[in-house]
C-alpha cells in the first residue's frame, strides 16, 4: 500500500547502504561447484541411469537449484532471520493470535530421538510411548474442556473446524436430517465460513449486538429446524464473553442443532471454565494458540477437536484406545467421518503441548488465563480516551480499539499506526479485524509478558496518538526503521511476481 | 495492575462468566520442571523401539526415514524464525517473506510449473485441495478420476471430503507392470470428468509416465493432477509439468523432516500459470517498498478465507511455515549437484536390493510388477505377510508395509523402502533374514 504521503528515505546517509538489502535470493548467491553437504557412497554397483529409468522417465539436470557451500547456507538463513521481528524480542500483540512464549524444553521434548524418529506405520507394539502420549494429551484436553472425547488429528484450527462441522453433519445425517445453514456471528473469523462451506452447509450471517454479543431474539428467529449448527467464537472476536452462553446453547439444542465453539480464544479461560459445561457440542482448540506450540511463522500448527458424547461416533480415524495388551489405534469405528489427513497428527505439536500443560499443572493454567484477562484489560484501561473503543462490554483476554479519533480528526489510519508502532519496536496488533470494526485494532498481550513491557507499550500507543495529531505525515510515512519500508502490497497483486526464474526464463 | 483496574480480585474480570467459573483448578498432572519433564518424556521414548537405532527399518509408503543435515535444526530453533506469526505485516517479516518466496521456486523448480504456493499441511489434503481446484475450475463436471496407486491415506481423505460436496470418485487400478491401466484409465474419462490424478512413484514404488494420464485427460477436458509422496524422486524423474501436468501436489517430508510419527510433514502444490487464482493457501510475491527496494509481502490474498469467507478457495489459515523453512534450507544445502546425487544413491541401493533379492530367490520368476522404481520396491512372499513381516519384526527388521488392508488382492505383497539412511549391510541383513525364513521372497 504505497500511498501519496511517503517521504523521502531518512536512512542515516553515514550507515552505508548494505547487508539488509543486498542479501539477494539463495538463487543469486549460487556459485558453480558449490554443495553443503557430504553424501555417503552408493555402496552397491551402480546400473546407468537411463538402464534403470528408460522410456523418458529420466529428467534432466534441474535447472536453476543453487549452489552453495554449507557457511554460504548459514549465512544466507541468519541474516534474513534478522530481517524478522519475532516474540524473542519483544511484544507481540497480535489479537486472537495468542503469541505466547514457547518454552523452549518443548522444543527438546519433541526432538528426543526416540520420538521424533519413529515412523507412522510401524507396528502398535513398537510405539507404546507415542499412543500413550496420544492417551496423556487427549484426557488433559478432555480435563480442560469436560468434553467427552479428543480427536488430535486435525492440523490446524481450520482443519479441526472442518472436522468438527462434519461430525456434526454426520451425526444428524443419522438421524435422517438433511439440514442446510450454519449460523455464524458477524464477528467470527473467516475460517468459519470457510470450513462450514467446505463441510457442505450454506452460511447464514448472524449481526452482532450493540453490546457486540448475540442477539438472542435474531438466534431465536434464524434458528430453525433447518439449521445444523451455531458456530460461535467464545470469547469472540471483540473479546467479549457471550454471557448468555448457556441460554444460547438451550435454543439450538431446542432446535436440534449443534453449539460449535471456535476454540481460538480458548486462553481467556483455559483451566477456569470449562466449554462442556456451557452446553457446548464441539470445540476445536489452537495448540499454537493456548498451548504455545510456536507459531513457527505461519505454522505448523494443531487444531484437536473436542466432542460432546452425542459425537464421539462421528471422530475421525483412528482413535487411541487402551486395551488388555496396551494402547492400539482404533479404525473399527462404521460411523466416522473418515480420516482427514494422512497418518495420525500433528505428532512434534502435541509433544510440545503436552509438555506445556505438565509444565503449568491444573492451578498454573487457570493463572494463565487469569494474568491473560489482566494484562489486556490493563492495556484497555491505558488506552481507553487516547483511542475508540466501539464496544463497552467488558474485555475478556484482548481488547478491540479503532483507529475513529485519529482517522477523523487527522486522517491517520489504523494502517499507518500499525507501521508507526514498528518504529517503537513492537509488532502491531491484529489490523482491520473483527469486520464488525471499522479500522479495529485488536490487542491481545497474552500472560507472558510483565507490566514493563506493557506500559512501555501503553506510551509507545499514546506517543503515536500524539504523533498523529501533531505531525500526521510522520505517521503516515512509518516505518522508518525497520529492514525495508512501506512494501507496496497493490502492485504485487497486480503484477504477481511469485517466484524467481533462472536467466532466459 | 488490580490497584490501577479498581478492583480488588482478579475474579471480577471474570464475572461474566458467572456460576461457569470452576471452583477448583482442572485435575492435571504437574506442573512439572525440566527435569521432570525429561524424566517423564524419557520413559515415554523408552517405550518406543524406533527405526535406525532399535530396528533396521524398510519402512516408506509416504514417510520416508533420510538423513537430515545438522544445519537445518540449528537454524529452525532461531527465535526468529521460530516464534514470528504468519507474515501479514511485511516491514517486520522480510526474513519469513524470502524463505516462503525461495520455498515457492524451489517447488516450481522441482515440479516444472509455474507457480507453488507457501505449503500446505501435508500430502493428503494437498492431494484433496488439488481435487476441490480442479472442481471449481471445471465448475459443471461432477466426476473425479483416480488411480488406485494413489496412496490410500490421500484417497480416504479425499472421500472424507468428497462426501459432502456431491463429487462422485471412480478409481481405477493397475496393470501388470504395476502402473495404473492406461485402458481403464481411458475407459473411465469422459466429458464428465473434472481431472485425473495419478501418483508417480505410486503406492507400490513403480515409476508412473505422467505424459499417459495427462494425455487421457485433455483429450477429455479434464484437468491432469501429479501426486507426488517422495518428493525427492523429483530430482531424477521427469517433471509434472514436463509430463503435462496441470496441478502438482506432494508430501516434501523428505526434505529434512524427521519421521516424527507422521507429522507435521509438508504438503506442497505447484499449478500452471492460468490457475494461480484458484489456488488454495498463501502465496509470497515480490514487490518494492516505500524507498524502491525488492521486498516480499504476501499476496493474491482475495482468494482466501479471511477476505473472501465462505466464498474462498480453501478454508485454510496457515501453512507449514517452519517445514517449509527446513525444507527451503535442505534443498539449499544440497543444491543442485547434491539433490541429483542423493536421489541417485536412494534408486541404486533399492535396485541393487531388487536385484539381490531375485538372485537370492532364483532368477527368471515371473514379476507381476515389471516397472522400473525409484527407492520403494513392492515384494511378494510365500508365506503370509502379517506372520513374515512379525517374524522379521522379532528378527530386528521392519521389513515394509503389508498392502492386504488397502488392496486386497496383493494380501501376499509388501512394500519396502531404501534411503540413504539404509546402509547396503542393512539391505543383506534384510535378504538374508528373507531367505533364511522362506527361501521365496521374490521382488515382483
Amino acid at each position: 500500500m504505497s500511498d501519496e504521503t511517503d517521504r523521502p528515505a531518512e536512512r542515516d546517509p553515514r550507515i552505508p547502504h548494505v547487508a539488509w538489502q543486498n542479501e539477494g535470493l539463495l538463487f543469486e548467491r549460487s556459485s558453480p561447484g558449490r554443495i553443503g553437504v557430504t553424501l555417503p557412497a552408493s555402496g552397491v554397483d551402480e546400473t546407468p541411469l537411463d538402464e534403470l529409468l528408460p522410456d523418458g522417465l529420466l529428467r534432466a539436470e534441474v535447472e536453476g537449484l543453487p549452489e552453495l557451500s554449507e557457511v554460504d547456507v548459514v549465512r544466507h538463513f541468519t541474516r534474513i532471520s534478522r530481517k524478522n521481528y519475532a516474540l524473542d524480542l519483544g511484544l507481540y500483540p497480535l489479537g486472537s493470535c495468542t503469541m505466547k512464549y514457547n518454552p523452549r524444553i518443548n522444543e527438546d521434548m519433541a526432538r528426543l530421538p526416540g520420538l521424533a524418529g519413529s515412523h507412522p506405520l510401524q507396528p502398535e507394539s513398537t510405539v507404546q510411548g507415542n499412543l500413550a502420549l496420544f492417551w496423556a494429551l487427549e484426557r488433559a484436553l478432555i480435563a480442560l474442556t469436560g468434553l467427552e472425547r479428543v480427536s488430535l488429528h486435525p492440523a490446524a484450527g481450520a482443519h479441526g473446524e472442518f472436522a468438527g462441522i462434519v461430525m456434526a453433519r454426520a451425526a444428524l445425517g443419522r438421524r435422517g436430517e438433511g439440514r442446510k445453514y450454519v449460523l455464524i456471528p458477524d464477528s467470527a473469523h473467516g475460517t468459519n465460513p470457510a470450513s462450514a462451506r467446505f463441510a457442505g452447509f450454506e452460511v447464514k450471517e448472524l449481526l452482532s449486538n450493540a453490546q457486540g454479543t448475540l442477539d438472542l431474539a435474531d438466534l431465536e428467529r434464524e434458528m430453525t429446524g433447518d439449521v445444523a449448527a451455531l458456530m460461535l467464537t467464545v470469547p469472540n472476536t471483540l473479546g467479549v464473553f457471550e454471557n448468555h452462553i448457556r441460554e444460547i446453547a438451550d435454543i439450538v439444542h431446542g432446535k436440534g442443532g449443534f453449539l460449535y465453539c471456535d476454540g481460538a480464544n480458548f486462553n481467556a479461560f483455559v483451566g477456569k471454565a470449562r466449554p462442556g459445561d456451557m452446553g457446548v457440542d464441539v470445540l476445536h482448540m489452537n495448540l499454537h494458540k493456548t498451548f504455545t506450540t510456536p507459531h513457527g511463522g505461519g505454522g505448523p500448527g494443531a487444531g484437536p477437536v473436542g466432542v460432546a458424547s452425542e459425537l464421539v461416533p462421528f471422530l475421525p480415524v483412528p482413535t487411541v484406545e487402551r486395551g488388555e495388551s496396551g494402547f492400539y489405534l482404533d479404525f473399527d469405528r462404521p460411523h466416522s467421518i473418515g480420516r482427514i489427513r494422512s497418518f495420525h497428527a500433528q505428532f512434534g505439536m502435541l509433544i510440545r503441548a503436552l509438555a506445556y500443560i505438565m509444565s503449568m499443572g491444573g492451578e498454573g493454567l487457570r493463572q494463565v488465563a487469569e494474568n491473560a484477562v489482566l494484562n489486556a484489560n490493563y492495556v484497555r484501561k491505558g488506552l481507553e480516551g487516547t483511542y475508540h473503543l466501539p464496544y463497552s462490554s467488558p474485555s475478556m483476554h484482548e481488547v478491540v480499539f479503532s483507529d475513529k479519533i485519529q482517522h477523523e480528526a487527522h486522517h491517520v489510519t489504523t494502517l499507518d499506526i500499525a507501521k508507526r508502532l514498528m518504529d517503537y519496536g513492537f509488532h502491531p496488533p491484529t489490523i482491520y479485524f473483527p469486520l464488525i470494526v471499522s479500522g479495529a485494532l485488536m490487542i491481545e498481550p497474552t500472560e507472558t509478558v510483565g507490566r514493563q513491557e506493557l506500559d512501555h507499550f501503553i506510551e509507545a500507543m499514546k506517543e503515536i496518538a500524539r504523533e498523529a495529531a501533531e505531525d500526521p505525515d510522520l505517521v503516515r510515512g512509518a516505518p522508518y526503521t525497520t529492514p525495508v519500508r512501506r512494501c507496496d502490497e497493490a502492485r504485487a497483486a497486480r503484477h504477481p511476481i511469485l517466484r524467481w526464474k533462472p536467466d532466459g526464463e | 495492575m488490580l490497584e490501577s483496574l479498581g478492583i480488588d480480585s482478579v475474579d471480577r474480570l471474570f464475572d461474566s462468566l458467572g456460576d461457569l467459573v470452576l471452583d477448583a483448578p482442572v485435575d492435571l498432572p504437574g506442573p512439572l520442571s525440566d527435569d521432570e519433564l525429561r524424566e517423564y518424556f524419557g520413559r515415554l521414548e523408552g517405550m518406543n523401539r524406533v527405526p535406525g537405532r532399535d530396528l533396521a527399518s524398510f519402512l516408506g509408503a509416504g514417510a520416508y526415514r533420510h538423513a537430515t543435515p545438522a544445519v537445518v535444526d540449528h537454524l529452525l530453533l532461531r527465535g526468529e524464525f521460530l516464534t514470528v506469526y504468519t507474515p501479514y505485516q511485511p516491514e517486520f517479516s522480510q526474513g519469513t517473506l524470502q524463505a516462503i518466496f525461495e520455498f515457492q521456486t524451489f517447488i516450481c523448480l522441482l515440479t516444472g510449473l509455474d507457480v507453488a504456493n507457501a505449503s500446505l499441511y501435508e500430502g493428503a489434503t494437498a492431494f484433496t485441495e488439488a481435487v476441490l481446484m480442479a472442481d471449481r475450475i471445471q465448475k459443471k463436471r461432477r466426476r473425479v478420476v483416480v488411480s488406485r496407486g494413489i496412496h490410500p491415506h490421500y484417497r480416504a481423505t479425499l472421500r472424507s471430503y468428497a462426501r459432502n460436496l456431491d463429487l462422485e470418485i471412480v478409481e481405477v487400478g493397475w496393470d501388470a507392470s504395476g502402473r495404473t491401466d492406461p485402458a481403464a484409465l481411458e475407459a473411465a474419462v469422459d466429458a464428465e470428468t473434472i481431472c485425473v490424478a495419478v501418483q508417480s512413484p505410486n503406492y507400490f514404488g513403480v515409476v508412473e509416465p505422467w505424459a499417459t494420464a495427462s494425455g487421457i485427460a485433455h483429450r477429455a477436458g479434464a484437468l491432469s493432477i501429479a501426486v507426488v509422496a517422495e518428493a525427492l524422486s523429483m530430482a531424477l524423474l521427469e517433471s509434472p509439468g514436463a509430463g503435462g501436468c496441470d496441478i502438482a501436489v506432494g508430501e516434501a517430508q523428505s526434505f529434512g523432516l524427521p519421521l516424527s510419527f507422521g507429522g507435521p510433514y509438508l504438503g506442497f502444490m505447484a499449478v500452471r500459470e492460468e490457475h494461480k487464482r484458484a489456488m488454495p493457501g498463501r502465496l509470497a510475491g515480490e514487490t518494492v517498498d516505500a524507498d524502491g527496494e525488492r521486498a516480499w509481502v504476501l499476496t493474491l490474498a482475495t482468494r482466501e478465507q479471511h477476505i473472501r469467507r465462505e466464498k474462498a478457495t480453501s478454508n485454510i489459515c496457515t501453512n507449514q511455515a517452519l517445514c517449509a523453512l527446513a525444507a527451503t534450507i535442505y534443498l539449499a544445502l544440497h543444491g543442485k549437484v547434491g539433490l541429483r546425487r542423493l536421489a541417485e544413491i536412494n534408486l541404486q541401493r533399492a535396485a541393487a536390493l531388487k536385484r539381490r533379492l531375485a538372485a537370492e530367490a532364483g532368477a527368471g520368476a515371473a514379476a507381476a510388477f515389471s516397472g522400473p522404481i525409484f527407492n520403494e520396491l513392492t515384494v511378494r512372499a510365500d508365506e503370509p505377510v502379517p506372520e513374515l513381516l512379525a517374524g522379521l519384526q522379532a528378527d530386528g527388521i521392519l521389513a515394509g508395509v503389508a498392502l492386504g488392508e488397502d488392496y486386497p488382492e496383493l494380501a501376499d505383497c509388501f512394500v519396502l523402502a531404501v534411503t540413504e539412511a539404509n546402509p547396503p549391510a542393512d539391505a543383506e541383513r534384510l535378504v538374508r533374514a528373507l531367505a533364511a525364513r522362506t527361501g521365496a521372497a521374490q521382488a515382483v
